[in-house]
């Protein structure tokens, strides 16, 4: 019995419903007594569209009905692309009770019907659309850095340097930033979050305290200021400790100033020491200038920061690492990987198109980001990368360089192909694309033997 | 028919062999005309490379101008002169080659595996760059030629030194000797003596035997390199032992006395080391230990200088002075330049097998190819010469160049063959050596470039073909047509989307070609009798023989009566053609698309205003661009892909581009809007000119008893029959964001609109229904009618628009920006009260008493809520001004309705222009502390800082006016850089990935077949074909099948 029921239990849980309700269900209605009924059902809290699929699990089958197991079987049998099958299926169980049979397997049919006909043709230059797509609203972008919706604080580059940022495959964008998702606690206590954000957020020397060289004494003197202190929550042993570390000669006075010492007294190496001294880091990640609490929209509290290290920012206990993100794409690459940073691409592209309210099929984007990421680096969209790497001379010559292109292709003796546009267009001959890509040939019959 | 394709071009280096192969002649004379006016013999214009002037035959192929493509001719350098294109790679490989037997400096093993490397990049028709940097960075940190062994890394001189000084080669040595189990007296190692009782110092020879022997002598020089090199060594005698490669061979003889073995040089010196026999054993006396290191290196030399293999020499520094300058710097530091006789000296004794190292393939660019000794003298139809109006002849630059290149030529070699100083030969050689490096390229960085005589620099090989106007970008990628027209275009709304307007001046010229059949022979014969002056006539007609012959006034009559089958003719456009249209830029591929022509009267190409989005053209003077097909592919391909109505939806975003704009909108919301009542008249007189066939039954009747129509059903004869339809327009205000419940049909906004069974049940037609880059209902038409019925839809509404919109009355003045007294009251109430809130927060700021957002300074706080106030200011002004002037004022009704404008608009023009910024801030620049004297210093007020409170109609006050024109010029700078920026951007992308094509197992792939998406966008679907990016709308099959939705 107890075997029989935990069975019940799981595959109610396989459905989706919660494991409360499903040991409820199958405590209340006890297979052996087939005493449940649509009503009691509703009654404990089922949801409707479930109804049915329990009777069917607790043995009391309704006949006819379109289940939610045909559902699954017949889309999974398809041969849709597998969002497509989710959606299909999500949207197929709502309307479930609706349902017959024939017209499941009918909307099915037009379902992949639609689908097959929506596709691609074969030959279809999709490159050159997908570059038309994004480079063509280029010109509606606007120039500006505007900062952050919501946050106010801190600057983002959006807008077309920021598309063309990308696109360039920069190590480090114009201006990083990172969105930092918290955990647990963090995520729901305010003030949890600000210690957190306070202990990423990077605090120099020079932030908590006035540093001075003194020539008289050619020493570097540190006043450290309390309210500053107080504010960031650092306690000023942290500092004096700090400065310690550096290996140099201290003196510390009552008045909590600090005097450190040259080693040769030379004003030179003064000079060094101060600026040493004020870029010291207390606390903080090196890079993270800022870190602000938002509210998300989902209700939790996170980070945004100025600046970006993930890789630190990863081990910060309290940090979901699994949700943060950073806009710098190289970080991304090197931290997670090609995969994550052609995602990275498409999102960052995506999210500064939308922001500009310029509507552009996510597949042109997917596209440009996977030509960019294909040998397993992020690549250039330009002449030191993609475009600079192309198999065609001409091509390349074309495009920039000229001269250069041609010269280094001599000495390596470099065989043209002619397989792409740019090289067939110089040589005056029909493109290998779409229509450019396929013969038709006549047969050579007689006009008057058909008349 | 077949074409002929080119299928590859190979790139390469012309050798010395082949310049004067391909050349049809050797120019000496740097003279062009002669003084009767013909070129001169062996001349630079010279006959044989080709003619340029009419009448002239080419002396080579005998071919008439336009007929011979020209013929090369050549120089012949009186001296080597560096290629300034290869002057770098020239300095890497000489660091990277040995100086005297010019092997790369690398071990075979090293070779080899490079060798392997660069295989795998050319299998994968990858980049071969990185290796061969990778390989001249290694070559030159080998400072010595290597495969003399580990042995000459070391200082032969110093050895000595060293090993008494017991450094870290005589105890090197001591260690291995011990190693081997032996012991080692420290002074006989150091005295060199022999020492008879050493097991080490002799070396068993099992057996006497010279081969054996001198294998044994190999092996003692450490010489296991040999064993790679390709040596053989075999007996000649019983004497004389031959060491041999490829055709050079070293002779030794080997005289062996009682207790010494003697080696014989072909120089005569010799080598003797001692033998000790025991018993039948012979031991020879270690090499190593008896002859100086000094001695080594001689020998060695000797032998392997005479077998041209890798020599041990030390190699010295070599400086690249640019551009084309080497200098070899010795030990101590004294330089010697190496004159391009040296350098293509040492390129040449470079192997081939080694060549290849630097990426380079030995049969097309050999390195000593690189200094060039003949130069190309390119044919004259590459440099034509042109006449002046004067009758002056004016030479092309290159030209010019080859001019200067054959004198310094001629006189280096008069002054040589004089036996002029080496001062003055190194001179012009210096100076020839100028010339032709500015003949490739006149833009090197640190040279004069050569100017012309008025000054201007000369444009040679290099500035050809460069950038965007030089060969490949200005000629090649892009180049001119024929049959194309260009003019203003103007706005036609009676034609249809998918017709271009053209005058009949244009229609006259441009020409179609027609075979002439048996069918057409009658229409072909009018057509011609109507000449070339009359409109549908023909310019040429062309006999079957192929003959060419103009139709004219004259000839028109007979050649019509002439015209036969077989004849082609050169006829008029005519209404019906298929012709390109096209407007730059041509940012994606709707700026170019297939429209039918309609002959017309007027200067202007006439469009459609429909069609404007795609093009993103206005009337306000632009101007575009046709091209008449010419074969029936041509024709067959525009039709399919690229008339009009199949680009209705955009690929960027799977929807409409073409639409409603303007009046369009305007007009159908005006028509729709709320229950207008038509009576049988009017709604027929809105009707008119669409092709309607019934018009429904009437919504009732007026208060006459006539029966009158709603607005919403005239638009709904326009529909087609049993389409269905239901969506949140333009005018919705998005109620359920702000947690209110959508009233649907029942919306008082009239936002949600449905249409059932083709009949418009509630909602106001605009922008989001009928507008391009939205247009609803243009999309589902599209999808669910194809393409035909989405035209004819876009056609008939705006035909429906402009007929209400005449009947009802139209327009946008001045005075529609006119508020009432009391509303410009209430507009001053609020900026003044904006105005003050202001005031108090920089009196908080004064007092110090300003809380600074976090992550802010209290400057850009106060800033930022100086900024936030008077934006809500003008944001408030501009709601009041909206309510002021109605729902029913024209410029509100373009806005809401999404015809044209903002309310943003509205409100600088009736309420308040509002802040003007420079960066995102209020206006800082200026004086010292103000902006304009008019204001005190430290004015951090609205008015000082650059907010404009009046509004546009009412005229902005003089500091006003001035805050305004610097907003306004950092917009216009902002657009300039924009779209240099963004065109750019486009050429980037277009080039990276112009190559990408879907293959027919679906995966997207580039030339050179890697697998770029393994399905297109991950779904393999047309964005084209797509429901705005969905692969299917299951709602919609859902709503069909089952009436409902999810």
């Amino acid at each position: 019995m107890v075997a029989v029921e935990s069975d019940i239990v799981r595959e109610l849980m396989n459905m989706g419903i919660e494991r409360e309700i499903a040991e409820l269900i199958a405590e209340e209605f006890d297979v052996s007594e087939l005493s449940a009924g649509r009503d009691e059902l509703l009654a404990a809290g089922v949801e409707e569209y479930y109804v049915d699929d329990i009777l069917k699990i607790l043995g009391i089958e309704e006949e006819g009905e379109v289940k939610f197991s045909d559902i699954e079987l017949k889309v999974n049998r398809s041969s849709l692309p597998e969002k497509l099958k989710d959606e299909l299926k999500s949207k197929l169980r709502v309307v479930r009770r609706k349902l017959s049979r024939e017209k499941l397997d009918s909307i099915l049919d037009r379902v992949e019907r639609e689908y097959e006909n929506a596709k691609v043709e074969p030959r279809e230059a999709v490159g050159i659309v997908a570059a038309q797509s994004i480079g063509e609203p280029g010109t509606q972008m606007t120039l500006r850095t505007f900062h952050y919706a919501g946050v106010g604080a801190i600057y983002i580059t959006l807008g077309l340097p920021r598309i063309i940022e990308i696109v360039d495959a920069r190590r480090k964008p114009s201006t990083p930033a990172m969105k930092v998702r918290l955990r647990g606690e963090y995520a729901s206590d305010r003030h949890k979050a600000e210690m957190l954000a306070m202990e990423i957020e990077e605090t120099h020397i020079r932030d908590i305290a006035k540093v001075e060289s003194s020539t008289e004494d050619m020493c570097v003197c540190v006043y450290p200021n309390k309210r500053e202190l107080l504010r960031r929550g650092i306690g000023e042993e942290q500092v004096i400790d700090k400065i310690k570390s550096m290996d140099m000669p201290v003196q510390e006075s009552e008045d909590g100033k600090l005097k450190i010492y040259t080693r040769n007294n030379s004003y030179h190496e003064l000079l060094r020491l101060e600026e040493r001294v004020s870029n010291m880091l207390v606390r903080g990640i090196e890079g993270i200038r800022r870190a602000i609490v938002r509210k998300s929209p989902d209700g939790e509290y996170m980070l945004y920061t100025e600046g970006s290290a993930l890789k630190k920012v990863s081990k910060i206990e309290g940090v979901d690492f699994s949700r943060t993100t950073t806009n710098n794409i190289a970080e991304i690459a090197e931290v997670l990987g090609i995969e994550a940073a052609r995602n990275a691409i498409i999102d960052e592209m995506m999210n500064t198109l939308e922001e500009q309210g310029l509507d552009v099929d996510a597949r042109h984007v997917t596209l440009i980001a996977d030509a960019m990421t294909v040998d397993g680096e992020v690549k250039q969209i330009g002449r030191h990368g993609l475009a600079g790497e192309k198999a065609s001379v001409l091509s390349r010559a074309a495009f920039e360089v000229t001269v250069d292109n041609l010269l280094e292709a001599a000495i390596h003796g470099e065989i043209d192909e002619l397989k792409g546009v740019t090289e067939n267009v110089i040589v005056g001959q029909p493109i290998r694309l779409g229509t450019g890509a396929v013969e038709l040939v006549a047969k050579n019959y007689n006009h008057r033997e058909l008349s | 028919m077949r074409t002929k394709r080119i299928k590859a071009i190979k790139f390469g280096l012309l050798s010395p062999k082949e310049i004067r192969k391909m050349s049809a002649v050797k120019v000496i004379t740097a003279d062009t005309y002669g003084e009767d006016g013909f070129p001169i013999e062996m001349g630079l214009v010279n006959q044989q490379l080709g003619v340029i002037d009419p009448g002239l035959r080419c002396k080579t192929c005998g071919g008439r101008m336009g007929e011979c493509p020209g013929h090369f001719g050549h120089i012949e350098l009186a001296a080597p002169v560096i290629h300034v294109g290869y002057a770098k790679l020239i300095h890497r490989i000489l660091t990277a080659t040995c100086r005297e037997c010019g092997r790369v400096l690398l071990s075979e093993e090293e070779k080899r595996r490079y060798l392997e490397a660069i295989e795998r990049q050319r299998e994968k028709q990858a980049d071969v760059d990185e290796v061969v940097k990778h390989i001249f960075k290694e070559a030159a940190k080998n400072e010595v030629c290597m495969y003399c062994g580990e042995y000459f890394s070391i200082d032969a001189e110093g050895l000595d030194e060293e090993l008494n000084n017991k450094s870290s080669v005589g105890s090197e040595l001591r260690d291995r000797i011990e190693d081997r189990g032996f012991s080692v007296s420290k002074n006989a190692l150091l005295r060199r003596e022999i020492d008879p009782e050493c097991l080490f110092c002799w070396s068993r020879v099992p057996g006497v035997d010279n081969e054996r022997l001198l294998q044994f002598l190999i092996q003692d020089f450490e010489l296991t390199w040999l064993k790679n090199a390709h040596i053989s060594i075999s007996k000649k005698d019983d004497k004389t032992l031959v060491i041999a490669r490829g055709k050079r061979s070293v002779e030794f003889s080997l005289s062996a006395k009682r207790d010494r073995v003697t080696l014989n040089l072909e120089d005569g010196s010799s080598y003797e080391f001692p033998v000790k026999k025991e018993g039948t054993e012979l031991f020879v006396y270690n090499f190593r230990w008896l002859i100086t290191d000094k001695e080594k290196v001689y020998i060695l030399k000797k032998v392997l200088n005479k077998l041209d293999i890798y020599c041990g020499v030390r190699q010295k520094q070599i400086k690249h002075e640019k551009p084309t300058t080497y200098k070899e710097i010795d030990e101590d530091g004294k330089e010697r330049r190496l004159m391009p006789t040296d350098v293509r000296e040492r390129l040449e004794r470079i192997p081939d097998e080694d060549v290849e190292l630097f990426g380079m393939d030995p049969k097309s660019a050999r390195p000593e190819w690189m200094v060039l000794t003949v130069l190309p003298v390119p044919p004259v139809t590459a440099r034509p010469s042109i006449t002046l109006e004067s009758g002056q002849r004016s030479e092309d630059d290159l030209t010019h160049k080859l001019v200067d290149i054959i004198r310094i030529n001629q006189r280096f070699m008069e002054n040589r063959d004089a036996g002029a100083p080496q001062l003055i030969i190194e001179d012009l050689w210096e100076l020839l050596q100028y010339h032709v490096n500015t003949y490739f390229d006149n833009e090197i960085p640190g040279i004069p470039p050569a100017r012309h005589r008025s000054g201007r620099p000369l444009k040679t090989m290099a500035q050809r073909l460069k950038g965007k106007e030089g060969r490949f970008r200005g000629s090649l990628s892009g180049k001119r047509v024929n049959f194309s027209a260009r003019t203003v275009i103007s706005p036609d709304p009676d034609i249809e989307i998918d017709e271009v307007g053209v005058p009949e001046e244009i229609a006259k010229e441009l020409t179609i070609t027609v075979n002439v059949t048996e069918r057409n022979l009658e229409l072909m014969r009018e057509t011609v009798r109507r000449g070339s002056k009359n409109h549908p006539g023909a310019n040429y007609v062309r006999r079957a023989d192929g003959k060419k012959v103009k139709v004219t006034e004259s000839n028109h009559e007979t050649l019509a009566e002439e015209l036969d089958i077989g004849w082609k003719v050169e006829r008029h456009l005519v209404d019906g053609d298929i012709v390109l249209f096209n407007r730059q830029p041509s940012l994606h591929r709707l700026s170019i698309m297939a429209h039918y022509v309609r002959v017309m009267p007027g200067k202007t190409f006439r469009l459609n205003p429909a069609v404007c989005p795609p093009y993103n053209a206005d009337y306000d003077g632009d101007e575009m661009n046709l091209h008449v097909l010419q074969t029936e592919e041509a024709r067959a391909e525009a039709k399919i892909l690229m008339e009009v109505q199949r680009n209705i939806i955009s690929p960027r975003f799977g929807r409409p581009i073409i639409g409603g704009i303007h009046d369009y909108i305007t007009g159908l919301f005006l028509l729709t809007r709320g229950e207008r009542k038509f009576n049988k008249e009017e709604a027929l007189d809105i009707l008119r000119d669409i092709d309607i066939e019934d018009l429904g039954e009437p919504a009732g009747t007026m208060d006459d008893g006539s029966p009158y129509w709603t607005g919403k059903q005239i638009f709904s004869a326009i529909l087609p029959s049993g389409f269905d339809l239901q969506f949140r327009g333009k005018v919705c205000v998005k109620c359920e964001e702000r947690g209110l419940r959508c009233e649907k049909e029942k919306c008082p906004r009239e936002a949600y609109v449905v249409i059932r069974d083709g009949k418009l049940i509630s909602g106001v037609i605009d922008e989001m229904a009928i507008g391009s880059f939205k247009g609803m209902i243009i999309d589902r038409i599209f999808r669910v009618r194809g393409e035909e019925a989405a035209k004819k839809f876009i056609k008939k509404a705006s035909r429906l628009a402009i007929n209400y919109i005449l009947q009802a009355g139209f327009s946008f003045g001045i005075s529609d920006e006119d508020i009432s007294r009391e509303g410009k009251e209430e507009i001053r109430e609020v900026i003044q009260e904006a105005e003050q809130k202001v005031e108090r927060l920089i009196r908080a700021y004064e007092a110090e008493e300003l809380e600074a957002l976090p992550g802010r300074t209290v400057e850009e706080t106060l800033e930022l809520l100086i900024m936030q106030e008077l934006g809500r200011a003008r944001d408030e002004a501009g709601e009041i001004a909206g309510r002021y002037l109605g729902i029913e004022n024209s410029g509100v009704l373009m806005a809401k309705s999404g015809a044209r404008g903002s309310i943003l608009n509205l409100t600088q023009m009736a309420a308040c222009v509002g802040q003007q910024s420079v960066r995102g801030e209020r206006i800082m620049r200026g004086y010292q502390d103000r902006t304009l004297p008019h204001f005190k210093p430290g004015d951090m007020s609205a008015d000082a800082r650059g907010f404009v409170r009046s509004s546009f109609k009412d005229g902005l006050s003089p500091a006003e006016y001035f805050f305004h024109a610097i907003g306004g010029r950092e917009a216009l700078v902002d657009t300039a850089v924009r779209t240099s920026q963004s065109g750019y951007f486009q050429r980037r992308l277009i080039n990276a990935l112009q190559d990408l094509e879907v293959k027919y197992d679906g995966t997207v792939r580039e030339t050179r077949d890697t697998v770029v998406q393994f399905r297109y966008g991950e779904d393999g679907v047309d964005p084209s074909k797509s429901v705005g990016g969905k692969s299917v709308d299951i709602d919609e099959i859902l709503r069909e099948e089952i009436g409902a939705s999810a």
